[in-house]
């Protein structure tokens, strides 16, 4: 799957076969999973039959026919919105399935392997992998360590490393093995995998209403029975009226009053609500989340309380340093000198934000030392300390950087002294959250270091924007909780979890649910896993074990944990689309009745000539005809005007519900109310400046 | 509006409103169980009643046992009435020597009662004695009424409760609303009408020669007791057919003054209470709020027309179908109030008002009577379009919509919209049907888009339970007795059945804190989009009909025409 450009909606191509799809979804047994189009279906059905028999009586009504086609037209621009939406997916799981080609599996006997076609490797079994090959099943690696070329899932070309044990032990079918060779542990039926699963939940195969659309169903659904009993009792009051006022011919004809039946049913939100519903997963899959169902999309909206990692969500990677602090008897370019040596050979991220700081304080980057004379002394669990031994002047020089307690050692080992303020100074630097790093050159501690966690930079102004939309975030750290205190200060979030175990953020997320909060967290590692299963929102990483990808509810291909916010967005969006479509759908039904009623009661009450009820015309339409016709064509053409934004969600904005909600209602519902008077007369003007009617 | 108009109006406003808020939150101290000192002298009884009828006070239920005892509770008071009605020719306190009435209307009268409708296809001075007034009817005003109230408590135990099967306790609900509201209240309201005039005795009819030198017969009855009720449980059944606007019924400018604030009273004070009880009284301001701004336009309208629109003659006052005594201004008040809460009762003949202002009346009750309402039913019809509300803006804002912290599914939202629709669909149907079949034209009295108008009303003011007559329509046929009656009982009850389910949905949800994220339901944005979708909901149903009813008949006035 490669990443296409995010700008166009759709292609040529997209549209083509959504025009075939629409056609084909005309069928009774699609068109009845969504009661609104299907009494718009049947009506265009009556409405044919009538304009068939019009026909062979040669009775042919040019108002009746086109009636009856702008229905046919409102159906298949319904299933066009639809088609569209699903094909974008179609397409994707296209891509997917090429990764699934057929391989042959390397079985491993123990000793030596044997070939097997991919398709009847049981769970539990044992392949082998080298250089080359595709990894035929998920699995988990058992022997070995090797890079793997994820692409084809992720789209992220640079490899991975998979390794036994630990948090990266996970493969998924598809991927291809770049070097080394590993034995893996087939963790998924053929049909069961992960990419199986990831293709099936793009298909849509699996997608089932969510809860809030299935509500909403129901209201359109009520909606419809409503005006069909109007429309009916309609046929009752102006039979009636006819009678009282003398009337000789009636407008309230079948097509006529289907007409106006299809025009008051929220046909809008009704044909375009399953295309919102997939195109929500679709907006998720454009920002490479895949999620299980539209069911988690939708609970995503209603997140209250977002578990965060500190390491790589909140804080860069790594620490860094930010600071030189000398001791007394030396000063600061001395320090940094020092650092930089102890350093400049040190390829770990907090080697080189040390280097990076020494020189862009005091330019130190050109400073000259032999190369081929210096050693360096690498980073050890044990020694706690890294640094240079070098020959300086003539001398023996030894510099040094780590942990106060070893640096100290070393120094007083060396036969040197340790300044009083230099413990000072190292607890002022571990109160304020930061790791205090100390610096030695021989027999002098020259200073300390201030190595410190970096937030992100954008990332406070997304906790406040989260904070506005009433999501508190929470920050899970195993730090120490005056660090995490910190931290959580500088970064803004609300809440943190300091020191955390797998048992204490489980116990936090059923705390806040016991709160009646909903709880959404990242996660990769296999101990996340029953955290990730707890949540109501569980997104694993690509890059996790299969653990963690199987209890989450999403899965970031990217595997970028900062994507949580985006998902609840996505969420928020996919409802607020929901809503804003069905608001703008009923608001246009007070233009429609003006429309039509007006037309429809012409010839009732007639005095002098004028009907009385002709005041209500208040759009000045053509004719009866026109007016009718007019209603009929917008009702069918908003529908193409709306697919876009079907597609693509209302604008999501940061804001407290009550401002969400305003201006949402000024643009759907008043605007709903003004628009189709305005389109209805436009339409008018045209279809009766070009003789239609 | 002239000045004079506009002034009464304020003043009623003020006066309804400063009575109703304390009110309110005496109702909820009622509602929880903990008496206010005023009536707690009336304690003992309530445990005299439990412990002879061997309730249990304490037992709370689920929803659907709670909706069993309220209709074990109103099926026993409908036989009894309709055992009453049938053979009040046997019963005592008869001086006019009445015979039972026939079957059908026995059976509607009942159904009527029992409803909270008090739709009245008879006339009560013409065919009823004073124990079917006093024993069947007035009991039964009472009952039906404190019925409806309970119901209050239902949706607030749902809202209340978390992770709870149960709901409350019917009978105790329904025992506390009678003793520490209904009954005093209408001992006092009786006994100032009693002082101004309204009529309390048990005396045969009295014979009286008038000016002219003919005989009258002057009807007498048990009137100030049954009237106290009829406005205050917003049934609306009159001692008299004519309503309040008969003289022994209603005699003074401060009776009807103390009659349309009793209309009012308890409907909003109940919103009120609802706010107290949830312990955020701005939830209820922002829907007494909304009740308020709806009935003020609604009212305007009305007065407008009225005084605008028809024609007038001699004395430059629109006076056809209203009492001298009591005016346009009050006669318009008392109609727009009393279709907007579930009244009935009426003070003018409601088929001369205006087009306009008879499309008001009918506009109150097709939107299910919720501005303001009924006692009880005006809130928890109101309920029903809060939660479709909160639905709506719930998903605009991008969240799973709840009220008060619980969740609004797709089980609430299905049955919010039983309880908003079944009522309009009887409307749509009976009318629709009635509009080409004979035995709703042959019952009409007038033509044209008045005659529709008759056959709307009828229906509507029997779907809605509210009981009042456009007049002119002669409702007492058999098909229509039965037809009617069974309107009434599946208009009350689908929306009781409704809302007692949907609260004990609620009650076994969990609580969703609330957020910046929720959508805040006491604020006046909130105010606004309900009154927006009671408006849409109420105008895209029946649009059509009205067009064919008032508003062509409307038209037809202003170009001088009339029916």
């Amino acid at each position: 799957m490669t990443q296409t450009s995010k700008k166009k909606l759709f292609t040529n191509k997209d549209v083509l076969t959504g025009i075939l799809n629409s056609f084909r979804k005309l069928s009774p047994r699609d068109q009845i999973r969504n009661p609104v189009m299907f009494i718009v279906f049947l009506g265009a059905i009556i409405t044919t039959g009538i304009v068939t028999t019009e026909v062979l009586s040669s009775k042919f009504s040019s108002f009746n026919f086109q009636i009856c086609i702008w229905l046919w037209i409102t159906l298949l621009l319904a299933n066009f919105a639809e088609a569209i939406a699903e094909g974008k997916g179609k397409a994707q799981a296209e891509s997917l399935k090429n990764v699934k080609k057929e391989t042959t599996a390397k079985l491993w006997t123990g000793k030596t392997h044997s070939p097997v076609p991919a398709a009847y490797l049981k769970k539990g079994e044992l392949v082998v992998c080298e250089a080359g090959d595709v990894i035929p099943g998920d699995g988990e690696v058992v022997e070995g360590i090797a890079s793997v070329d994820e692409s084809a899932i992720t789209g992220e070309s640079a490899p991975v490393i998979r390794e036994s044990g630990g948090d990266r032990s996970a493969v998924t079918a598809g991927t291809k093995v770049i070097s080394d060779r590993i034995i893996i542990r087939i963790t998924a039926a053929q049909g069961e995998s992960y990419i199986d699963k990831l293709i099936s939940m793009v298909e849509g195969a699996s997608r089932q209403p969510t809860p809030n659309e299935i509500a909403l169903s129901i209201l359109l659904v009520a909606l419809t029975a409503v005006f069909v009993l109007a429309v009916g009792s309609l046929k009752g009051f102006m039979q009636y009226s006819e009678v009282q006022s003398g009337a000789e011919t009636s407008l309230a004809t079948i097509p006529v009053l289907i007409a106006l039946l299809v025009c008051l049913i929220p046909t809008t939100i009704g044909g375009l609500l399953s295309a919102i519903g997939i195109s929500g997963m679709e907006r998720l899959l454009q920002k490479n989340v895949i999620a299980k169902s539209g069911r988690a999309v939708e609970a995503a909206g209603d997140v209250d309380v977002l578990l965060l990692d500190k390491t790589g969500t909140i804080t860069l990677g790594n620490r860094q340093a930010s600071e030189f602090i000398p001791a007394p008897y030396a000063n600061a370019e001395e320090v940094a000198r020092a650092a930089f040596l102890a350093s400049v050979r040190d390829e770990t991220p907090e080697g080189r934000s040390i280097v990076k700081l020494a020189d862009s304080s005091f330019k130190l980057r050109n400073i000259e030392f032999k190369d081929h004379s210096s050693r360096f002394i690498a980073f050890s669990a044990e020694t706690r300390m890294s640094g240079l031994d070098l020959e300086e002047n003539g001398a023996n020089s030894s510099y040094r950087k780590g942990a106060p307690d070893s640096v100290i050692k070393w120094v007083l080992s060396n036969g040197g002294e340790v300044h009083p303020t230099t413990k000072n100074s190292v607890e002022k630097i571990a109160k304020s959250g930061g790791t205090p790093l100390l610096v030695a050159h021989n027999t002098r501690i020259l200073g300390v270091i201030h190595l410190k966690d970096i937030v992100k930079s954008g990332i406070k102004e997304r906790f406040q924007e989260l904070r506005r939309m009433g999501i508190k975030t929470v920050m899970i750290t195993g730090d120490n909780p005056l660090t995490a205190a910190a931290i959580a200060a500088e970064a803004g979030v609300d809440d943190f979890l300091a020191e955390a175990t797998p048992e204490s953020k489980m116990s936090k997320i059923r705390e806040e649910q016991k709160a009646g909060r909903m709880v959404a967290m990242v996660g990769d590692g296999t101990n996340d896993a029953p955290a990730l299963a707890q949540a109501d929102v569980g997104v694993a990483m690509n890059t996790g074990t299969q653990a963690a990808r199987e209890a989450a509810n999403m899965v970031d291909l990217d595997s970028n944990p900062t994507k949580l916010i985006e998902v609840v967005e996505t969420g928020k969006q996919l409802l607020m689309t929901r809503g804003a479509l069905t608001t703008f759908s009923i608001a246009n039904d007070v233009a429609k009745y003006f429309a039509i009623l007006p037309a429809l009661f012409t010839g009732l009450y007639v005095l002098n000539g004028t009907p009385i009820l002709g005041s209500l015309d208040i759009m000045g339409l053509d004719s009866p005809q026109s007016a009718i016709l007019s209603a009929v064509i917008f009702n069918a053409l908003i529908i193409a005007f709306l697919i876009p934004l079907a597609l693509r969600g209302v604008a999501y904005q940061a804001l407290p519900a009550k401002d969400i909600l305003r201006k949402n209602l000024l643009i759907y519902g008043v605007g709903g109310v003004i628009v189709p008077f305005v389109g209805i007369k436009i339409i008018d003007l045209i279809i009766s400046g070009i003789g239609l009617v | 509006m002239q000045t004079e108009t506009i002034f009464y109006n304020i003043f009623f406003f003020i006066v309804l409103f400063s009575l109703g808020y304390p009110f309110g939150l005496f109702m909820a101290r009622v509602f929880e169980g903990d008496i206010p000192k005023r009536v707690s002298w009336i304690k003992p009884l309530e445990k005299i009643i439990y412990g002879f009828s061997g309730i249990n006070a304490e037992a709370k239920y689920s929803a659907s046992t709670y909706l069993l005892h309220l209709l074990i509770y109103n099926a026993f008071g409908f036989l009894l009435l309709f055992l009453i009605l049938l053979f009040q020719g046997h019963l005592p306190l008869n001086p006019q020597g009445f015979a039972g009435l026939d079957l059908p209307l026995a059976f509607n009268t009942a159904i009527s009662f029992t409803t909270n409708t008090n739709w009245q296809a008879y006339s009560g001075e013409v065919s009823l004695s004073y124990f079917s007034q006093m024993v069947g009817l007035t009991t039964q005003n009472f009952l039906s009424a404190s019925t409806g109230l309970a119901i209050i408590m239902v949706i607030v135990n749902g809202l209340r409760n978390k992770l709870d099967k149960t709901i409350g306790n019917f009978w105790v609900d329904m025992v506390r609303m009678n003793l520490y509201v209904l009954l005093p209240l209408s001992f006092i309201l009786a006994l100032i009408l009693v002082g101004q005039g309204v009529i309390q005795n048990l005396a045969p009819y009295v014979k009286a020669v008038t000016l002219e030198g003919v005989d009258q017969l002057l009807p007498m009855g048990p009137a100030a007791s049954q009237v106290a009720i009829k406005q205050l449980g917003t049934n609306g059944g009159g001692f008299f057919g004519v309503n309040s606007a008969h003289p022994f019924e209603n005699p003074t400018p401060f009776s009807n003054f103390l009659q349309l604030l009793s209309i009012l009273l308890i409907p909003v004070a109940q919103v009120f209470a609802f706010g107290k009880l949830m312990k955020d009284e701005k939830q209820g301001f922002s829907i007494v709020a909304a009740m308020a701004v709806l009935f003020t336009a609604l009212l305007v309208v009305s007065h407008w027309s009225e005084v605008s629109t028809i024609p007038t003659w001699a004395n430059g006052v629109p006076m056809e179908g209203k009492e001298q005594r009591i005016g346009v201004n009050e006669s318009v008040l008392w109609s727009v109030a009393t279709t907007a809460a579930s009244n009935g009762s009426v003070n003018s003949m409601h088929s001369s008002l205006s087009p306009l202002a008879g499309l008001v009346a009918l506009f109150n009750m097709m939107t299910g009577e919720v501005i303001f309402g009924g006692a009880g039913a005006g809130f928890y019809g109101m309920f029903l379009y809060v939660i479709l509300t909160v639905f709506i803006a719930g998903l605009m804002v991008g969240r799973s919509p709840e009220y008060l912290g619980k969740k609004i599914e797709a089980y609430e939202i299905k049955l919010a919209i039983i309880g908003i629709l079944v009522p309009s669909a009887l409307v749509l149907l009976g009318a629709g049907l009635g509009a080409v079949s004979s035995w709703a034209l042959t019952s009409t009295s007038h033509k044209g888009p008045h005659g529709l108008s008759e056959i709307l009303y009828t229906f509507a003011s029997t779907a809605g339970n509210n009981g009042s007559a456009f007049g002119g329509f002669n409702a007492n046929t058999p098909l229509l007795n039965v037809l009617l009656g069974v309107t009434m009982l599946i208009g009350r009850f689908v929306v009781i059945y409704a809302v007692v389910m949907i609260s004990g949905s609620l009650a076994q949800k969990k609580y969703t804190p609330i957020t910046a994220g929720t959508f805040p339901t006491n604020t006046y944005i909130f105010s606004v989009l309900l009154i927006g979708v009671v408006l849409i909901v109420g105008a895209l149903t029946f649009f059509p009909a009205l067009t064919l009813g008032p508003i062509a008949e409307h038209f037809l006035l202003l170009k001088g025409h009339t029916f």
